[in-house]
């Protein structure tokens, strides 16, 4: 086996040799303008780099100019808790007392279709590190989840291996699982949707960035050994130096140890506190090619490299792939020399290997020796940051227009005449996979870890204490909903957005900050570029009205399966901030003789609603108004209404409509309660069915001790938010809904948590 | 490169849940002739040269103090192999 | 009154541990695995977690560090030790407790909230229960099913060797219902669930009278203090 390398002397010298570029996935005009910026062709390690870099994964060409706008579309109030925005590993939020958080959410999407366990454990772990990596110590988990039809029988070998994966990396790291969704749908057969969210906590003062600025400063490469985790496609090159074997033996999939995880964590916020890294950024998708360029590249210097130096797992490893591995559990430090003592104490105190990789210098320049070769001599501006940037065709989807049409109120889709058949919707949506309770995968998780823990599943927001002396918080959600997003992108965007704020308002936090993750089909698929760009100006416009900033994200494309692409799935995460997380307000009532008030309005609003899914199988017309204006109000009236204790509860209306809100109020904590709909019906106009079923935004159902009463509707009177008394708790065990039926707790606790268990249990 | 290698199994009177999942899937997959299925661990000791005696003897008792917890496990084999 | 709470690569719930402690009223010492030196403290525990991976058996490597050889020579001198869950796992591969511990029955990771009867009340950490208390205590675990052979299960049970008993639910198809078990002399006590997460008003368990507000695992913490004080 010849292990001859590719030089840039050797580059110079043939500049006519053939090279894979379009087996790497580089178009024609990509592999010309590599030639021009390097002044002859790339060597094949180069060429390894720009591929990968500037694909869409990492480079984000297909996005970036609809990404644009959430950093555009800000104001400086919008802003002024921001301590760092879009374009770093995760966003950064101020949240006072001198704390901030980071958080953000990200995809893994095809890894967990073509190994679900691994790819939703690397997930896990790829998210967790991007928080480490800000200088923070990561302190909660949530995961989005979508699978496809629960009849097919591939689903559950998704479903069990995404679960295991998630359960087995996060339980390992210690980190608590607050909170998440998941979601069955067909669209999502061949391409289920992995997305996972880390948030993490430092003082200003820890805050690290990823960017090497001063010359002389060491390159340490730290954490798991490098190996042949993911490197599937490169392996390309490899067959030129390679027999026959060669590629067959390179996986595609990257194999993760949370155990290495772990120690790294510890080790790197006890580096942190010691104050030896100037700059640290983590590996994930294209390994060291990404590190090093970026380094570079984001402090506006160069680097030295000796790639022999990099400890190998495997070593038969060519220099093309040690560059394209995705080993994991990796860390990349820039070290000032005179602290590289006390920075191996500390490594090697935890037991976790390192190597000096070589050295920052002024030159904006990468050079890559293997040995005394000189492999890659690039500008890493060009690698990291000035890839190339589409501008996709975008076409209108003609078949919208028909969809749009085909509305519940024009295909007359029928309603109950009958109390007793309205009860058994109401059975058969609460028990339906989606509306049912996902206590049979939540119970994967630990919720417990670190203590601080005062939100989790099935609450409306995760909620976790940063301060122990003062109480001070955060609270996440995260919705997505995207057969709303089929019907009308925009406005399936910005009322995910709307969702997960309310959520945030409902346990009582103030929301702050948004991270997304958009989950799309191909870019090269016009009309799917159309609903991206609807969809990102949708969150970008409802981000701008609500007052809060998007601080990263991430952009998963090509989930389709032949032509048919996913719904549009923009997931989005709000982040609010509680000054005491004594005051949250949990989902559910626990105390008897509360009154239950509705606050906001409710129209009939079916269309891609629960209801029309489950009872009709039917997807059409356009999704529920959104009122962002409305929305602001109502969370102030929460905050407000929570700051002085008057509220025992509250729970947002969303999927399933009020209907799925009162079963789960009342099974939160098994207290029964009473219901009367005559006067929302009248002050509506509104049937039953639409009253029980509607998914109208701008709504929470809220319990109210007696002695609160007064002071409670005075407070939403003064601010002009609609409020109507429906209900009563009471201690009977039972869910009495006047007019339509009173069941007994235990047969809907029966029913809605059965479903999922039986299904994958 | 020379070897010895460990052998692992759980004891037999005590439950080996592993085992017992594996010999439900074969079940359900069809292979009524698999009656039951015991799962353990095979481990490596890599050695510069050709074990001894020496190293045998001291592989079992590496085998019997760490390499196995003699409450749930029994070693069933410590060979050398080339 | 000091209790030292150890730390191997891996552990996951020390810096819970050491909040139980500092709450119950003692000062907090953090052991490292690596380091023989108790420094003097008057209690210890070993808290839950995946000490190195999981590798090998749960709990192998980490009862072969060094801290454990002093823990192991202080304990059999009478030293209150506490293991919780994977501490557990290290104590019965230390053969300071015995039996084994394996893979819960239903092949899954579990985190619920578990309730126990507490067995015996004469040991360092249970002094503070009645004797048939039920209580509810955090349960999170993968390999939490306890088991033993006939003849030690008989000398446990007819010792009175047994601490706590799962109530209700048993969650991992542990023998007997065993939850958690004490050595003859009552200063050595181990168990599955984790009392560190039930000891703060509003981030432990969810009881009848307010969510998260359970507190049963603070006993545990006060019970050792509470005998130490007594001595």
């Amino acid at each position: 086996m010849t292990t001859s390398v590719d030089t840039t002397k050797d580059a110079k010298q043939s500049p006519e040799k053939a090279q894979p570029w379009k087996e790497l996935g580089l178009k024609l005009e990509e592999y010309k303008n590599i030639k021009q910026i390097l002044g002859r062709r790339p060597t094949s390690a180069e060429l390894a780099m720009y591929s990968v870099m500037w694909s869409e994964h990492c480079s984000y060409k297909s996005s970036k100019i609809y990404l644009r706008q959430f950093g555009e579309k800000v104001t400086p109030e919008m802003t002024k808790n921001l301590v760092v925005g879009m374009g770093e590993n995760a966003g950064v939020v101020d949240i006072g007392e001198g704390w901030a958080v980071t958080f953000k959410v990200e995809s893994h999407n095809h890894p967990s279709y073509i190994e679900p366990f691994q790819g939703a454990a690397t997930g896990v772990g790829g998210i967790v590190r991007d928080i480490l990596t800000m200088g923070a110590r990561p302190i909660a988990v949530m995961d989005q989840l979508r699978f496809g039809a629960v009849a097919n029988p591939d689903t559950a070998r998704v479903v069990h291996g995404v679960v295991s994966g998630i359960s087995f990396y996060g339980n390992c790291l210690g980190l608590p699982n607050i909170g998440g969704e998941t979601v069955f749908d067909k669209v999502y057969q061949g391409n289920p949707l992995v997305n996972a969210l880390s948030v993490g906590a430092l003082r200003h003062e820890d805050l690290k960035l990823a960017k090497a600025t001063n010359p002389g400063d060491l390159v340490i490469l730290f954490g798991a050994r490098t190996g042949a985790d993911g490197i599937g496609g490169v392996s390309v090159l490899a067959s030129e130096t390679f027999d026959a074997d060669g590629p067959s033996r390179r996986p595609a999939v990257q194999v993760g140890d949370p155990f290495a995880e772990k120690v790294l964590i510890e080790c790197c916020l006890e580096l942190y506190a010691a104050q030896v890294v100037a700059g640290i950024q983590d590996l994930g998708g294209a390994g060291l090619s990404c590190a090093t360029s970026e380094l570079a590249s984001n402090g506006q210097a160069g680097m030295r490299v000796q790639l022999k130096n990099v400890l190998l797992r495997d070593e038969s490893l060519t220099p093309e792939e040690i560059l394209m591995s995705e080993s994991q559990e990796r860390m990349m430090a820039i070290v000032p020399k005179e602290s590289l003592k006390a920075f191996t104490a500390i490594v090697e105190k935890h037991e976790v290997e390192y190597s000096v990789l070589g050295e920052v210098i002024k030159e904006p320049r990468l050079y890559i020796n293997w040995g005394d070769e000189e492999i890659v001599n690039v500008p890493p501006r060009s690698v990291a940051h000035d890839g190339p940037v589409y501008e996709r065709p975008v076409l209108y989807p003609t078949w919208l227009d028909q969809l749009n049409r085909d509305s519940v109120i024009n295909n007359n889709l029928r309603r109950a005449t009958e109390a007793s058949e309205l009860a058994e919707q109401l059975v058969q949506i609460v028990s339906s996979p989606n509306q049912a309770s996902k206590s049979w995968i939540t119970d994967q998780y630990d919720h417990y870890v670190g203590g601080n823990t005062a939100l989790a599943m099935p609450d409306d927001s995760g909620m976790v204490r940063v301060s122990e002396e003062t109480g001070l918080g955060v609270a996440i959600a995260t919705d997505a909903n995207g057969r709303y997003c089929q019907l009308d992108p925009y406005q399936g965007a910005k009322l995910a957005l709307a969702e997960a704020y309310r959520n945030v308002a409902s346990s009582g936090a103030v929301p702050a900050a948004v991270t997304n993750c958009l989950n799309f089909g191909s870019p090269e698929n016009p009309e799917v570029m159309w609903q991206f760009k609807q969809a990102t100006a949708g969150l970008a416009d409802g981000c701008l009205e609500l007052g809060i900033p998007v601080t990263g994200g991430n952009v998963s494309f090509y989930n389709q399966t032949g032509d048919v692409a996913i719904h549009p799935t923009p997931v989005v995460g709000v982040l609010g901030v509680i000054d005491d997380v004594a005051r949250r307000v949990p989902s559910g009532w626990q105390d008897q003789g509360n009154n239950i008030y509705l606050l906001g309005i409710t129209r009939d609003e079916l269309d891609g609603s629960v209801w029309s899914e489950v009872i009709h199988d039917h997807l059409g017309g356009k999704p529920p108004v959104v009122d962002l204006k409305g929305e602001k109000a109502l969370a102030e009236l929460l905050h407000g209404a929570s700051l002085q204790g008057l509220v025992a509860s509250a729970h947002d209306l969303s999927e399933g409509g009020l209907a799925q809100a009162v079963v789960e109020s009342s099974l939160r904590f098994g207290m029964g309660a009473r219901f009367w709909l005559n006067e929302i019906l009248e002050r509506d106009n509104l049937d039953l069915t639409a009253a029980l079923f509607s998914e109208s935004t701008g709504r929470v159902i809220v319990s109210v001790g007696r002695e609160d009463d007064v002071k409670f509707v005075g407070l939403c009177e003064a601010r002009g938010i609609p409020v109507l008394r429906i209900g009563v708790t009471d201690a009977s065990e039972k869910l009495e809904i006047q007019d339509v039926a009173t069941w007994n707790l235990g047969d809907l606790k029966q029913a809605h948590s059965s479903t999922i268990p039986e299904l994958f249990g | 490169m020379p070897k010895i290698i460990v052998e692992v199994m759980p004891k037999a009177d005590l439950l080996d849940p592993a085992g017992k999942a594996v010999a439900n899937a074969l079940q359900r997959k069809g292979h009524s002739e698999v009656t039951n299925v015991r799962i353990g661990k095979r481990i490596e000791l890599h050695y510069e040269n050709t074990p001894t005696d020496a190293d045998l003897q001291a592989a079992k008792q590496i085998a019997a103090d760490f390499l196995s917890n003699g409450v749930i496990e029994d070693v069933v084999n410590v060979s050398v192999e080339n | 009154m000091k209790i030292g709470v150890v730390t191997f690569p891996g552990t996951l719930d020390d810096r819970d541990a050491q909040r139980a402690v500092r709450l119950a009223g003692a000062e907090v010492v953090s052991l490292w695995h690596a380091d023989t030196n108790l420094h003097n403290v008057d209690a210890v525990v070993l808290p839950g977690g995946f000490s190195f991976g999981d590798y090998l058996r749960c709990g192998a490597i980490a009862a072969q560090a060094p801290v454990m050889e002093s823990i192991i020579d202080a304990a059999n001198g009478g030293l209150p030790v506490l293991g919780i869950c994977n501490g557990f796992q290290v104590l019965v591969e230390s053969h300071l407790l015995p039996g084994g511990l394996i893979r819960n029955e239903h092949q899954h990771f579990i985190c619920r909230d578990q309730k126990l009867i507490v067995e015996n009340v004469d040991t360092a950490w249970t002094n503070g229960f009645k004797l048939g208390q039920e209580i509810t205590i955090p349960l999170k675990n993968g390999e939490g099913g306890y088991i033993a052979d006939a003849e030690t299960l008989n000398r446990l049970e007819g010792e009175g060797l047994i601490a706590f008993r799962y109530s209700e639910v048993n969650p991992n198809g542990s023998v007997n219902n065993i939850a958690g078990l004490k050595n003859k002399k009552g200063n050595v006590v181990g168990l599955m669930p984790h009392p560190e997460h039930a000891v703060e008003p509003g981030f432990g368990p969810d009881t009848a009278v307010a969510m998260r507000s359970g507190v049963d695992g603070l006993t545990f913490f006060t019970s050792v203090i509470n005998q130490l004080v007594n001595a």
